[in-house]
């Protein structure tokens, strides 16, 4: 399922600055839930990794050593990264919580993976290798509303990833 | 029969024990196992906390040491499998004949298994494993028809396990060479396959090109199903046509005979793909783990949906069914 374009073509127009700040509130959420995300990655924590979703014009810049995230606008983001994987919003949203099989999606041709392999394989098993659960995760920034968001983000969840044969549960 | 599934990561381990896997093979994290890919494997604590795990779960662990040693390091493979004893590994999955002797000395009360990278591939070889080391099961190259094992099994005195499910190699293992031709790497020697550091896709125009060190690997066509950078699997130019001068990009299921590798005398299915996600796991062994108790239509209807986990989304019996010399 692809994000839908009418949402898609607002943050076109919007401040970056408001969409990094939003983005790095949920980056930093993540990273209290999971503090040892990237101790997988060793040596490849100083490269910088390249989330480009096919669906949005933005492009999102992981640097594990901060650990910091950037986000830039398309397609000015080539010499920001060491490793890029591109794909829709969904399916990159459901490789980070190791709910679709990033090998599979690769032969599918959902997904293209270009710089160093190697920095970006160490990505994908140390993404892997962590129980992330986004709307579990990322709810708790709600508070008492927690609850509540966490069902939304389930069930959209659940509606993206539908159709998706290499997904499960 | 057992089903013998792999695990890459804790989370792809603790899956494999909740789909249902009767044991979960894995390795350290360095160059003692064939899967020693960037990101991958265990650490001795995490090996310890699953180990745990698969046992309150009654599933047993495998740890996989199935490198050959480097002459001078031996110390590396020998403290891999004193720690793996030590955690109270169920077996040993082994490929080196000078690590199975030192355990077969030092660890002798610890289970043996004979790696399928030690290519031992018919009577004379298993059974001499098994009196010189006390091996007590073999995992059988992917190179003998169903009948060959049917063959084999009545005359070697250990268990019998095959592959079953997952990434293909080109029938010499343990012995290819092909890796290190293009990279100076291989599973052999340092648990890495076409290495990711020598491996680049890049778009050309419509097509998406795999390089693998100097060599061009394939040129995907726009739609076409993309395959792994390894030699074997590269598309070349023979007398001016395109083709797959080793194999295709395919994967092997050989569930449809899981009936006729019983008669034969196997005991233990294995799935490859340790270097797989845990969303390739879960999905592979829950939906094996259900096969092995369908019946044969339903079974057929059970493997379609795997089809879409394989390696140029084609599945093949391989050697299995073999009518070609």
């Amino acid at each position: 399922m692809e994000f839908p374009r009418a949402l898609a073509i607002p943050l076109a127009y919007m401040p970056l600055a408001a969409i990094e700040r939003a983005t790095g509130l949920l980056f930093q959420r993540l990273l209290k839930e999971h503090p040892d995300l990237f101790e997988r990655l060793g040596e490849y924590k100083a490269k910088r990794f390249a989330f480009l979703p096919s669906d949005l014009p933005l492009a999102f810049i992981v640097e594990p050593a901060g650990p910091s995230i950037r986000v830039t606008r398309k397609p000015a983001m080539q010499d920001l990264a060491d490793a890029s994987v591109e794909g829709p919003l969904f399916l990159l949203l459901a490789l980070l919580e190791g709910r679709c099989d990033a090998d599979a999606l690769f032969f599918s041709r959902d997904l293209s993976v270009t710089g160093d392999m190697e920095a970006m394989l160490a990505m994908r098993n140390a993404l892997d290798g962590t129980d992330i659960d986004l709307p579990r995760d990322l709810s708790r920034l709600a508070g008492p509303l927690a609850p509540l968001f966490g069902r939304m983000g389930r069930d959209i969840r659940r509606r993206a990833l539908n159709n998706e044969t290499s997904s499960w549960n | 029969m057992e089903l013998i599934c792999p695990a890459g990561t804790p989370a792809a381990f603790r899956e494999a024990v909740d789909a249902g896997a009767d044991a979960v093979y894995c390795g350290f994290r360095d160059e003692t196992n064939a899967r020693n890919f960037p990101g991958l494997n265990f650490s001795r604590e995490e090996l310890r906390e699953a180990i745990a795990y698969a046992r309150r779960h009654g599933t047993q662990t495998f740890v996989a040491l199935n490198t050959f040693m480097r002459a001078g390091d031996e110390e590396i493979w020998y403290r891999a499998a004193a720690d793996a004893v030590a955690l109270k590994a169920d077996g040993l999955i082994l490929a080196d004949f000078g690590l199975m002797a030192h355990v077969a000395e030092r660890h002798p009360e610890q289970r043996l298994h004979v790696s399928v990278q030690a290519s031992a591939s018919n009577v004379d070889a298993i059974n001499f494993l098994v009196e010189a080391f006390h091996a007590k099961r073999v995992v059988l190259p992917r190179t003998l028809t169903i009948a060959d094992i049917a063959r084999i099994a009545p005359q070697i005195r250990c268990e019998i396990e095959v592959f079953v499910f997952g990434g293909l190699c080109v029938m010499a293992e343990g012995r290819c060479s092909l890796s290190s031709y293009a990279t100076g790497k291989s599973p052999n020697m340092n648990g890495v396959c076409s290495p990711a550091s020598h491996a680049r896709y890049r778009q050309e125009r419509t097509e998406l090109v795999s390089e693998l060190g100097d060599y061009t690997i394939n040129r995907f066509l726009a739609g076409e199903a993309a395959g792994y950078p390894t030699l074997c699997k590269g598309r070349f130019d023979i007398a001016d046509s395109p083709a797959y001068a080793f194999e295709d990009p395919v994967s092997l299921d050989v569930m449809g005979e899981i009936d006729a590798l019983s008669a034969a005398g196997v005991s233990a299915l294995k799935i490859e793909g340790r270097q797989r996600g845990k969303a390739y796991v879960a999905e592979v062994v829950s939906t094996l783990k259900k096969a092995l108790s369908a019946g044969p239509e339903q079974r057929t209807a059970l493997l379609m949906r795997l089809r879409g986990l394989s390696e140029g989304q084609k599945t093949t019996s391989g050697a299995y069914e073999k009518r070609w010399r």
